[in-house]
């Protein structure tokens, strides 16, 4: 139990309150509905429960996974963990008395610096929910910046970012989705090309995401040069991890960067919580929504951080503010900084580049397995997608009865791509690892 | 310019680093995998330091804050309450935190049963028919919830145009509603919090699709009439949204399903201890009567004898408005409010709420004589008070928040709800102990008696705090929102200049 | 010297003067506290007595600014851009806002004079 007083206590209460009963407290609630049985089982011990949920953790499986699909195994440093189970930090407030948050503040500080600058961008914010929710973000941004209603996406876009901004904009009276068919893997420039004519100065944002849900990079300069010509906001939606190596948007004059800091210091956690990444150039500053830290004086001269452009935001604007958000994803903003910490430009660069080699191994050898291919011909980074003899989910299934997750099969989400895998290739994989996935695929029938 | 702690950037020192990793065992030359127009040209400027120097650093900032396990925070609304160590490792087993989102079925039964039971708890403390897991915030279960209202109101038909909001209520509220497209319509709270009813009937008119309330309300006083008020909505075919962040005063105590609520949030970080961690992470869970069960997010678990499905086809739920986010939530979170549940169980949750309540009335009789509360009654586990009573010679509110932090105290909260003047709101928590009360009851005392005889002194704190009173005005005129990118000038500390200059624009 | 006497003010709080520059009053300004933001109107934007039409920013709020008559943005200050204490130091003269053309002399005689509108702020802060 955490409750702080006893059965005496609750009497000294009673009486320094001046009632003789609790129930004289509670008088102003309806009667009939009060103290209802909830059929909920009693309270038990720590050890108790700790052995109940210790044991469904172990119901769970742990194969040899190559599953990526938007959210990735890699290593955690375990700096990151033990500073972030300091309580300190993690039962910190939000830092509204900025006198009593300035751990808080300053982490958010160097946080938004390390997203700015891995996405190449003027700013950054302190964080949103996650990568699906920060691209929705980012397209409410462009809708009310242009005053423009369409929004271009890719077919090759996560599934779910796509389906987050079709349940955010089935309400917002006109805000229009069009999809750019990505048959190839990447935006057919063909297909942008009409789009953009047939939405001829309706164009709000063209999202591009880089790279896509297919492992596939686009090109984002190309792109974003097309999405200005048309008169609309680039938004370029980007793993953090990956722009260790690879072009960030700001490097191309995209307007607006989004993604999930997932891959850098966050564990995979069925899903949960990650942190939404917000990045764009000076001139939508004040439209950014969420919070955002800046540095200061104080009474004293001594630098300080705070939080700034709250008038922005919903505890002051209410129903005029940039969006609803109330919070950051905060201690994981704090676990991305320390990853990003620990490895430091060049750290960051050889984890990429790491990556990506391991990848490209994996990727080789499986397309020398008879009946494999690569299905896209387009430079990727560390996820691809094979084409399988026999129907994916099935051969899914077999390998994973061998104890092996081999990646994801697309038609889950792609019903005419039943005969794809979508393979993730991390740095937690060896080369032993590669080369036992690609055996058991050539032996599986 | 002196600093407390320096930015790691300012303890940089090129070709430091801690995290190396083993050369590639594979190795392919890089043009001949990815095209030299991928290939990043300007190297972000990031810090250089070893590990060491990142644990030094980060624990000195930590050292900086105030926190729940370092101090007592009176926090309105905000159920600053002990968070549970052992939630921490529960939701870190290798077997739950290493888990992939969309590993197959097989491999995550364990993760899917623990949420299903998450759920069904909800649905038993709740009253209400379903939930979704799903929202990783209480202003995000919000949306979502409002969402639901309009595709509720879509699929009957129904013209619906406006939220009706009390001008007592949070400002999440009307933004949510806002931002689905609802014209917002306050409506006006009595002198005691409780709903002008008056001015309730005169703006229900058959264009509101949602009323939302928040019980008890932002005053820490239940409403009364709220049965009444819900019939009322129901006859002219709005639905009633409940705005869970206070439940802490609800659980066990009442069931806001049996009262007629249509659709709710709660917030886990609040009234089931997970940790705030500085602002954030949390969840928001949303409940749901029967009829509007169709309508919740996917991905949703479903049970079939033993085993748990994890569904989020369009065609097991055809009218779901979709998804609020990617994957299926916090998990992380989820597991830390589960592991709280467990070790309270139903006696718990009634300890819990009780104990909130007592602690608040405490507070409320023993500082009613200092301050002033807005009615003479009793309050659930919130008490709010206007500090006009003791604030003279031009002090403010905001000047006894900042006090209380030389005390140790971090602040209530203040200037919250809107309609009471110079206001305080203080929640305690069950977790608190008789001896914190009475010490932070007398240190206001102590502070009302200081603004006596040098209220200057008071208007210029706080003087302990690691800084002092920060220029919010500067900070918002000309912000630096990071720190000097490499086109920039560097600090003097920085002697060489290692990187490419001049960013492409 | 500005002429107070020739400045009409709205409910809202902004003025308008006779050749139809637009800006907030000495009580709005002192209310808001510090400014630290302002976003102009476009320019050549058509609005309708009432209709918001800029907004300024302090740490405390965002306030949207009111077009207290109908009729055409022609003119912003850009200095306020540049420099919003000006609102806070002048109110009345170098902190102006916008310049419009009034579409319809009808509607300034609703406004207020600039005695009418201290009464007005007077019982607003004692009544209530």
């Amino acid at each position: 139990m955490y409750r702080a007083n006893s059965e005496k206590d609750e009497e000294k209460l009673l009486k320094s309150i001046g009632v003789s009963s609790f129930e004289d407290l509670t008088r102003r609630l309806p009667k009939n509905h009060l103290n209802p049985g909830l059929g909920l089982p009693k309270s038990v011990s720590e050890l108790e429960f700790s052995r109940v949920i210790e044991s469904l953790a172990r119901k769970n499986g742990d194969p040899l996974s190559f599953l990526g699909a938007g959210a990735y195994d890699h290593f955690i440093s375990a700096v990151v963990p033990a500073i972030q189970s300091r309580g300190e930090f993690a039962t910190a407030y939000t830092p509204y008395q900025a006198e009593a948050s300035q751990g808080t503040l300053q982490s958010i500080f160097e946080f938004q610096s390390m997203v700015a600058e891995i996405y190449g961008m003027d700013v950054a914010n302190a964080s949103l929910y996650d990568g699906a929710t920060a691209l929705a973000e980012a397209v409410i941004v462009a809708v009310r910046q242009t005053g423009k209603k369409v929004a271009l996406l890719p077919d090759a876009l996560h599934p779910h970012y796509r389906r987050t901004l079709e349940t955010y904009f089935a309400a917002t009276h006109g805000v229009q989705l069009v999809t750019l068919g990505c048959p190839k893997g990447i935006i057919e420039e063909h297909d942008l090309d009409s789009k953009v004519k047939n939405y001829q100065g309706k164009i709000a944002a063209l999202v591009i995401q880089s790279p896509n849900f297919f492992g596939c990079l686009e090109d984002g300069e190309k792109l974003t040069r097309i999405a200005h010509a048309a008169g609309a906001i680039s938004i370029v939606s980007a793993n953090p991890l990956a722009l260790g190596l690879l072009t960030p948007p700001g490097e191309y004059g995209a307007d607006i960067a989004v993604g999930d800091g997932q891959p850098l210091g966050i564990p995979l956690s069925f899903g949960g919580p990650y942190v939404g990444l917000f990045g764009c150039k000076k001139e939508l500053m004040r439209k950014m929504p969420g919070r955002l830290c800046g540095k200061t004086l104080d009474a004293d001269g001594k630098t300080g951080y705070v939080l700034t452009l709250q008038a922005r935001e919903q505890h002051i604007r209410r129903e005029k503010a940039n969006s609803n958000i109330c919070s950051n994803q905060n201690l994981m903003a704090l676990g991305f900084t320390l990853q990003t910490s620990c490895l430091g430009p060049e750290g960051l660069k050889e984890l990429a580049e790491l990556n990506l080699q391991l990848a490209h191994y994996a990727a080789g050898q499986i397309a020398k397995i008879p009946g494999f291919k690569l299905s896209f011909p387009n430079p990727f980074f560390n996820e691809f997608v094979v084409e399988t003899p026999a129907p994916a989910e099935s051969f899914h299934q077999k390998v994973l009865n061998m104890g092996i997750l081999a990646g994801f099969p697309l038609k889950n989400y792609f019903p005419a791509l039943d005969h794809h895998l979508l393979i993730n290739v991390t740095e937690k994989k060896s080369v032993e690892d590669i080369d036992r996935l690609v055996s058991v695929l050539r032996s599986v029938k | 310019m002196s600093r407390l702690e320096p930015l790691l950037i300012d303890q940089s020192v090129p070709g430091r680093r801690a995290a190396r990793f083993d050369r590639c065992p594979v190795s392919q030359p890089l043009d001949q995998l990815v095209p030299s127009k991928f290939i990043r040209k300007i190297k972000p400027r990031l810090p250089e330091v070893t590990e060491f120097q990142v644990v030094r650093h980060f624990t000195r900032l930590s050292q900086l804050n105030y926190s729940i396990d370092t101090n007592f925070y009176p926090l309105g609304s905000c159920t600053m309450k002990y968070n549970p160590k052992v939630n921490e490792a529960m939701a870190n087993l290798p077997g739950m935190k290493n888990i992939h989102p969309l590993a197959p079925e097989s491999m995550t039964q364990g993760v899917l049963e623990l949420l299903y039971n998450l759920e069904q708890w909800l649905v038993k403390m709740t009253g209400f028919d379903a939930f979704t897991l799903q929202p990783a915030a209480g202003a995000h279960g919000e949306l979502t919830g409002i969402l639901i209202a309009e595709a509720y109101h879509r699929a009957k038909g129904n013209k619906k145009s406006t939220v009706l909001i009390p001008d007592s209520a949070h400002g999440t509220n009307p933004a949510s509603a806002a931002f689905a497209s609802y014209n917002v319509i306050q409506v006006k709270s009595l002198k005691d919090g409780q709903l002008d009813l008056n001015d309730f009937r005169s703006k229900l008119t058959d264009e509101v699709a949602l009323l939302m309330m928040t019980l008890p309300n932002t005053l820490g006083i239940f409403e009364e009439q709220i049965e009444t008020i819900i019939r009322e909505a129901h006859a002219k075919g709005a639905l009633v949204y409940l705005d869970g962040a206070n439940f802490n005063a609800l659980a066990g105590v009442l069931k806001p399903g049996d009262l007629g609520f249509d659709i709710c949030h709660i917030n886990l970080h609040k009234t089931f201890s997970t940790p705030h961690g500085g602002g954030g992470p949390g969840a928001g869970p949303v409940g749901v009567k029967g009829a509007l069960e169709p309508f919740l997010p996917v991905p949703r678990i479903t049970r079939e004898g033993n085993i748990f499905h994890l569904r989020e086809s369009k065609h097991h739920y055809p009218q779901s408005i979709g998804q609020m986010r990617s994957f299926f939530g916090s998990t992380g979170i989820l597991i830390r409010a589960y592991a709280y549940m467990l070790a309270l169980g139903e006696d718990g949750l009634k300890e819990m709420s009780r104990r909130a309540i007592l602690n608040a009335n405490f507070i409320r009789v023993r500082l009613s004589k200092l301050l002033k509360p807005p009615a003479d009654e009793p309050c659930m586990h919130e008490a709010v008070f206007s500090g006009l009573p003791i604030l003279k010679n031009g002090t403010k509110t905001l000047d006894v928040a900042k006090r209380l932090l030389d005390y140790g105290f971090y602040a209530p909260t203040i200037y919250f709800p809107l309609i009471v003047p110079e206001c305080l709101m203080i929640e305690p928590t069950e977790t608190e102990t008789p001896e914190t009360l009475e010490d932070f009851c007398q240190t206001m005392e102590k502070i009302a008696a200081e603004i006596e005889k040098d209220p200057e002194m008071v208007k210029h704190a706080p003087y302990t705090t690691p800084v002092r009173r920060l220029d919010e005005v500067q900070a918002a005129r000309e912000p630096i929102l990071k720190w000097p990118s490499q086109n920039e000038q560097f600090d003097a500390t920085n002697e060489k200049v290692p990187f490419k200059t001049s960013l492409k624009k | 010297m500005s002429n107070l006497e020739q400045y009409r003010f709205a409910k809202t709080h902004e003025w308008i003067s006779p050749d139809g520059t637009v800006g907030i009053s000495d009580h709005a300004q002192r209310e808001m506290t510090d400014v630290v933001f302002v976003e102009l109107p476009k320019m050549g934007l058509e609005v309708k007595i009432g209709e918001a039409c800029a907004v300024v920013e302090s740490v405390k709020a965002a306030f949207d600014i009111y077009a207290p008559v109908s009729g055409k943005i022609t003119k912003v200050n850009h200095a306020v851009s540049k420099k919003p204490a000006l609102l806070n130091q002048s109110p009345y003269e170098n902190g102006w806002i916008f310049v419009m053309e009034k579409a319809n002399p009808a509607e300034e005689m609703a406004l207020m004079s600039h005695s009418d509108y201290e009464k007005f702020i007077e019982d607003e802060t004692n009544g209530h």
